[in-house]
């Protein structure tokens, strides 16, 4: 039966859980590295032996309020950990510490761009919680296999308000959310390895209609991608129910990458009783604000306003602006080789910023993508591509030497000076003005024809005198001097 | 408070006990007396008094984010009832998924730890 999409509206909410990237775990001093040999980083805090006390990692509270002063929340002052009681292999003592029922960060809201629009997803929470271990069903025919190392890692999760209409929105806000705690370095935002996990709440309504319907909530979401397939997909079958006068129940269900479907993994009426009560073990914690003030010292110039810095001040495009400061990293090495560029030849031209943004996105980027590496995997300092960047102010050496050649020397010894390279391969461009002259004379007195066309009006033969030109200087003569001798000599 | 059967089973369940039915006769006693010892509290009148969280007065009991205190695999794994030289083993928690009208449903109340996590 064909069904009216449109007559009715998706309403999602997410629950992002992400890893801190804390050295050790919330409440004990194992590491909290990924992909160590299993049951390698546990201590008896973690294993839950009997006797043992956690005690609370102070950096896991100081990322939860700087993601939370980022999202504009209220820092709440006074907190303290409560036991959610649920029995689970990999959960060892038998209950979650979480701040579940009295979070941290209160309200806030994240800004997303949508069809150019801005749009502001309000947060209902942001809470401090412990991880749990991990559960291998595959490596062992007859058991299940529990490796601890993960359990006691810290995470926060970030709860949002039903604000979100569509996939394509929850894609922008998980974007955005990604971007802004790898901005803040407290999670390295990793989905494939789960240290930034999703399970959307999806329900769908009549247009028009206030109530929220019931919803399902899905989990197993790996990918950014997979949770807008996921909500488009769970969104059309409620509404193909509502059309057929079914009811929708509510459902925790998971979806399947390969099939692009979901399906039921537990109804409403096996819902856990959890128990919250207060942790007798761990003590209070209470926030001064002078502490909270100083976490938002921490808080880096954020993409929002660093493009606005770029197309402003540097009189970048927007484009080049976003590309430029999609990661932080990647933006603060932009910085820092602005601030090693020199300052305007002449009083006509402003810094070369625009050349800089054009070698970040060009010749780095790509070196960066082909090396599968990161950009503080690179191996140049700002100061050197700064430095190539000069001597093509200069006029000393072209684009094309300095990106095909001299880039890909100079990564071979990186602590080489870029000018002393170009000397000793003698890619030095030749702005020796008596030599250029020398050279076009040549080039004239071997196309006398040539001269004459272009003298009654062939003007573009110009070209082919510069190609010369450059052709017997082995591509060193300067371009620009070059033209200026041409054109000076033929139209005189 | 009544101690009836269904609670008793539903507290069985939470706590995942099994009891013999003469078990369960003298559990509901003493829970029952329990919860009257409890209910007698509540005659005081608490009106504008803070709930007690915690029994001591300290706060900000906090470490700085140091890597220490981890034990070797093999003293981890050594009081395991079930191991082997990597991991500790439990009874297969998942079941393979039966079909069921052109959908997959799972036996399992869970299909990995992260659905646990609410």
């Amino acid at each position: 039966m064909a069904v009216d999409f449109d007559a009715y509206e998706t309403v999602v909410g997410l629950e992002v859980h992400a890893q801190l990237l804390t050295q050790s775990k919330l409440f004990c001093g194992d590491s909290t590295a990924f992909g160590s040999e299993p049951n390698t980083q546990v201590s008896p805090i973690t294993l839950a032996h009997p006797g043992t006390l956690p005690k609370m990692n102070k950096k896991a509270i100081e990322f939860a309020i700087k993601m939370g002063l980022a999202c504009h929340c209220e820092i709440v002052k006074e907190n303290y950990f409560a036991r959610k009681n649920y029995f689970y292999p990999d959960l060892p003592k038998g209950y979650q510490l979480s701040q579940h029922t009295t979070p941290i960060c209160k309200g806030g809201y994240l800004t997303i761009k949508i069809n150019d629009q801005e749009k502001n997803i309000c947060l209902n929470r942001i809470h401090i919680e412990e991880d749990a271990g991990k559960s291998l069903h595959d490596v062992d025919p007859e058991y299940t296999s529990i490796d601890f190392n993960r359990a006691g890692v810290p995470l926060i999760e970030i709860v949002s308000e039903p604000d979100i209409r569509s996939g394509d929105e929850a894609s922008a806000y998980l974007t955005e959310l990604r971007k802004l705690v790898r901005y803040l370095e407290i999670c390295d935002g990793n989905m494939e390895e789960g240290s930034l996990r999703c399970d959307a709440n999806v329900s769908v309504r009549k247009r028009g209609e206030q109530k929220l319907g019931t919803k399902a909530e899905i989990k197993n979401l790996n990918s950014i991608r997979n949770v807008k397939r996921a909500i488009e997909f769970e969104s059309r079958r409620m509404m193909e129910m509502l059309a057929q006068g079914l009811e929708i129940t509510q459902q925790t269900r998971s979806f399947d990458a390969d099939s692009g479907t979901t399906f039921s993994i537990r109804d409403k009426e096996d819902a856990e009783d959890y128990r919250y009560f207060p942790d007798p073990d761990l003590t209070k914690f209470s926030l001064t604000d002078e502490f909270i003030e100083n976490i938002r010292k921490t808080i880096p110039v954020l993409q929002k306003e660093r493009i606005k810095k770029y197309t402003s001040e540097y009189q970048l495009s927007y484009y080049d602006a976003s590309l430029l400061t999609e990661e932080k990293k990647f933006s603060d090495y932009f910085e820092q080789m602005i601030n090693n560029l020199p300052p305007p030849l002449d009083g006509a031209r402003g810094r070369p910023f625009k050349p800089a943004a054009n070698w970040m996105l060009g010749p780095v980027r790509s070196w960066l993508n082909d090396n599968n590496l990161e950009i503080d995997e690179f191996p140049l300092a700002p100061t050197k591509i700064a430095g190539i960047i000069e001597l093509i102010e200069e006029g000393k050496l072209s684009f094309s030497v300095a990106s095909s050649k001299l880039f890909h020397e100079i990564i071979k010894s990186p602590k080489s000076d870029p000018g002393k390279i170009a000397e000793q391969k003698n890619w030095m461009q030749d702005s020796d003005t008596d030599h250029i002259e020398n050279l076009i004379d040549q080039v004239l007195n071997k196309f006398p024809e040539k001269v004459k066309e272009y003298k009654k009006g062939k003007k573009g033969l110009i070209g082919l005198f510069v190609g010369e030109v450059m052709k017997l200087s082995k591509g060193k003569a300067d371009p620009k001097i070059t033209n200026d001798i041409l054109s000076e000599k033929l139209n005189s | 408070m009544e101690v009836n059967d269904a609670l008793v089973d539903k507290l069985a369940q939470l706590a995942r006990l099994k009891f013999e039915a003469s078990e369960k006769e003298e559990i509901k006693n003493d829970l029952q007396k329990m919860i009257a010892f409890v209910e007698k509290l509540n005659e005081l009148d608490t009106t504008g008094v803070e709930p007690l969280l915690h029994m001591t007065d300290e706060v900000n009991v906090l470490r700085e984010d140091e890597v220490m205190g981890s034990i070797t695999r093999e003293s981890a794994l050594k009081n395991a009832p079930l191991h082997d030289e990597k991991f500790f083993k439990v009874p297969k928690v998942i079941k393979p998924p039966v079909p069921l009208k052109g959908e997959l449903k799972s036996e399992s109340s869970s299909v990995n730890s992260e659905q646990n996590l609410k």
